[in-house]
């Protein structure tokens, strides 16, 4: 699509802004290779937008726990040659050249190829699922039918490299690591699937853009109709979030690498910029599961209130993103670390069954679309006590026996 | 219900995180090399030298040299040398006053003993602690210049304990100068009294009330300023 043809279907110069100053760019070469340009293009800005983020992200949760914990976080480091400080915003490059510059030591046993190919792989299958989110109305990059399937196919085989990780390494301590890793991820790869499923069936389609669309439009005429603001979508949005922190190893789910306990798991044996690579994986894993969320549940790239659609959708989109990474951060700063027992109990008990019932829930939503008036309560009614009675009940039972917790020795 | 506390602890931390904008109180951190902190009055490492008068710190020193904190001293850090001479000090009486006295403070713990042990209340506590040096052995030396500090100074760092020295100071110097008019008043009378051949002799209270507190055996605290007849 050219941007001439974009700007007569949507009519907002700034909505159409990044593909116009793509096309100014690649307008000047003949046609046969425009194609392969303006891909080029796309990956080359995608990759700086998200590694930019990715710097900025780090900065943001340190100065964000810091705040949280009564400190400043990191304000000193200064721009380089003309000292000034700037609230440290200097401080992921220095970072960066830190890590570069530091010694890279292979263990003696290790295999040398996988132990050098596990973080390239894991933040090549990061960046891949980055591909196919909708940013905004006209930046997609992957555009094809199946980019959920895609998505969640490329973001297991993230898994693979960890194991790789551990036993690349040819350290038992590494191994056993990447194994509780492997059963958190798969544990939890299974209610973060469930809970996408219902989205899907509700747009009927597995392309992110028309599931996007599918959310478009008001109920009365100013009330989004993301999927967040139904009782399905809302509990969805929540096992999937939650799926997502394990997915990622965030706290409180962060117990493969747990710093504070064992020494990285199973990233013992890394050290210099391969171990910076894969918290770069983990970073990009944890936008891209955001993106993921958001497009699913919160509506995309759409505004969430009819006069606000002006401000163009890439905008929005990158609003969403920021506050549920945002989420991810205050998360960390709140919540201690699960146990491995707890952890998948958690998932098994308690998430997939609710997974479950969700679809039923959706299916119910979908299939009583048709109703108004009065009947409209009672579609909700129904909804609701499908959502909240499970939860209920599963929740008493997660807990029984276990909390509150009394001590006997202490008052 | 379930995930209750979890909405709980999000907020405690949500308000700390807000709260760190605008409140004092939830946003402790001092930034230290532009901030200094404030120091509690009891803070203490070190010691240092009170001298009276801030213009002539050497000649107006209270220590007279008796080398008691450098026997006492855990670590021995202390090392002081006499003067042969002597020197009026800041109540015109010729006093020793240390021509060497110098501190180590590699070696030195800030465990006070010192202080504690000084008769004349001449070394006290301070408050420094950027005390890097780029020197590991001369640097760390300090000698009796350096470890000179006015009175009020002190009356800086610890204001209460100084006002405390102070006042007790100027009651025994008072106490001093009281029995020293008795004693020239008894004098005077016996003088006269000899003279006219009735003899009745002076009285020995000053002599008593300086030996009484050293009889004791506890850990000598800060005696009173006539001790100092004692030692000169």
């Amino acid at each position: 699509m050219n941007a001439a043809l974009l700007f007569a279907t949507t009519g907002s110069v700034l909505e159409t802004l990044p593909v116009t100053l793509r096309d100014l760019v690649t307008g000047w070469l003949p046609e046969p290779l425009r194609w392969l340009v303006n891909s080029l293009v796309g990956v080359g800005t995608l990759l700086a937008v998200i590694g930019l983020l990715f710097a900025y992200l780090t900065l943001a949760e340190r100065k964000i726990l810091g705040r949280i914990q009564n400190r400043p976080g990191p304000n000193r480091t200064p721009i380089p040659f003309i000292n000034l400080r700037f609230f440290g915003l200097a401080q992921p490059f220095a970072d960066g050249v830190k890590a570069i510059t530091k010694e890279d030591v292979v263990p003696d046993g290790a295999d040398k190829v996988l132990h050098f190919l596990a973080p390239v792989a894991l933040l090549a299958f990061s960046i891949m699922t980055l591909g196919v989110i909708p940013y905004g109305r006209h930046l997609v990059l992957l555009e094809f039918d199946a980019a959920v399937l895609y998505f969640f196919a490329a973001g297991a085989a993230t898994e693979l490299a960890v194991f790789m990780a551990g036993w690349a390494s040819r350290n038992k301590y590494s191994l056993l690591a990447a194994m509780r890793a492997l059963a958190q991820l798969i544990s939890y790869e299974l209610p973060l699937l469930l809970s996408v499923v219902p989205a899907v069936m509700l747009a009927g389609s597995l392309a992110l853009p028309a599931i996007v669309e599918a959310q478009g439009g008001w109920s009365y005429g100013f009330l989004p109709q993301w999927h967040v603001f139904t009782p399905w979508g809302f509990a969805g949005f929540i096992i999937f979030f939650i799926s997502a922190l394990a997915e990622s190893n965030r706290s409180p789910f962060d117990l493969p690498e747990a710093e504070s306990e064992l020494i990285a798991g199973h990233l013992t044996e890394y050290s210099g910029f391969k171990y910076a690579l894969f918290f770069m994986a983990e970073y990009f894993g944890m936008c891209a599961l955001s993106g993921m969320g958001v497009t699913l549940f919160l509506g995309g790239w759409q505004a969430p209130l009819p006069f606000l659609e002006f401000i163009p959708s890439y905008v929005w989109f990158g609003v969403k993103l920021l506050s549920l990474l945002l989420v991810f951060i205050w998360i960390r700063a709140t919540f201690p670390r699960l146990r491995m027992d707890q952890l998948t109990r958690f998932a098994w008990k308690f998430l997939v069954p609710l997974a479950l019932i969700n679809l039923g829930t959706a299916a119910f939503w979908s299939l009583t679309a048709g109703w108004s008036g009065p009947l409209q309560f009672v579609r909700w009614a129904v909804a609701l006590a499908l959502v909240l009675v499970p939860f209920t009940l599963l929740g008493r039972r997660l807990s029984a026996g276990v909390a509150p917790r009394t001590y006997r020795y202490a008052t | 219900m379930l995930g209750s506390g979890l909405l709980q602890g999000l907020a405690v931390t949500a308000k700390n995180f807000v709260g760190s904008f605008h409140d004092p109180a939830r946003y402790t951190t001092v930034e230290y090399p532009e901030v200094k902190p404030a120091l509690p009055e009891a803070y203490r490492n070190f010691p240092f030298l009170v001298s009276e008068n801030a213009t002539d710190p050497m000649g107006t020193l209270r220590c007279v040299a008796c080398q008691i904190c450098e026997k006492e001293c855990p670590p021995q850090c202390i090392y002081i040398e006499k003067s042969k001479d002597k020197k009026p000090d800041a109540a015109g009486k010729p006093q020793i006053y240390p021509a060497i006295f110098a501190i180590d403070t590699s070696v030195c713990m800030s465990c006070q003993i010192c202080v504690e042990v000084c008769p004349f209340d001449a070394i006290k506590m301070d408050q420094v602690f950027e005390i890097a040096t780029t020197t590991r052995f001369e640097a760390l030396l300090l000698n009796r210049e350096q470890l000179a500090k006015p009175n009020s100074y002190y009356h800086g760092i610890h204001p209460t304990e100084a006002a405390e020295v102070d006042a007790r100071l100027a009651a025994d110097r008072k106490a001093a100068e009281e029995k020293a008019q008795a004693a020239a008043a008894a004098k005077a009378a016996a003088a006269a009294a000899a003279a006219a051949k009735a003899a009745s002799p002076a009285p020995k209270a000053p002599d008593e009330s300086r030996r009484s507190p050293q009889g004791e055996g506890g850990p000598p605290t800060p005696k009173p300023q006539s001790e100092r007849g004692a030692v000169s």
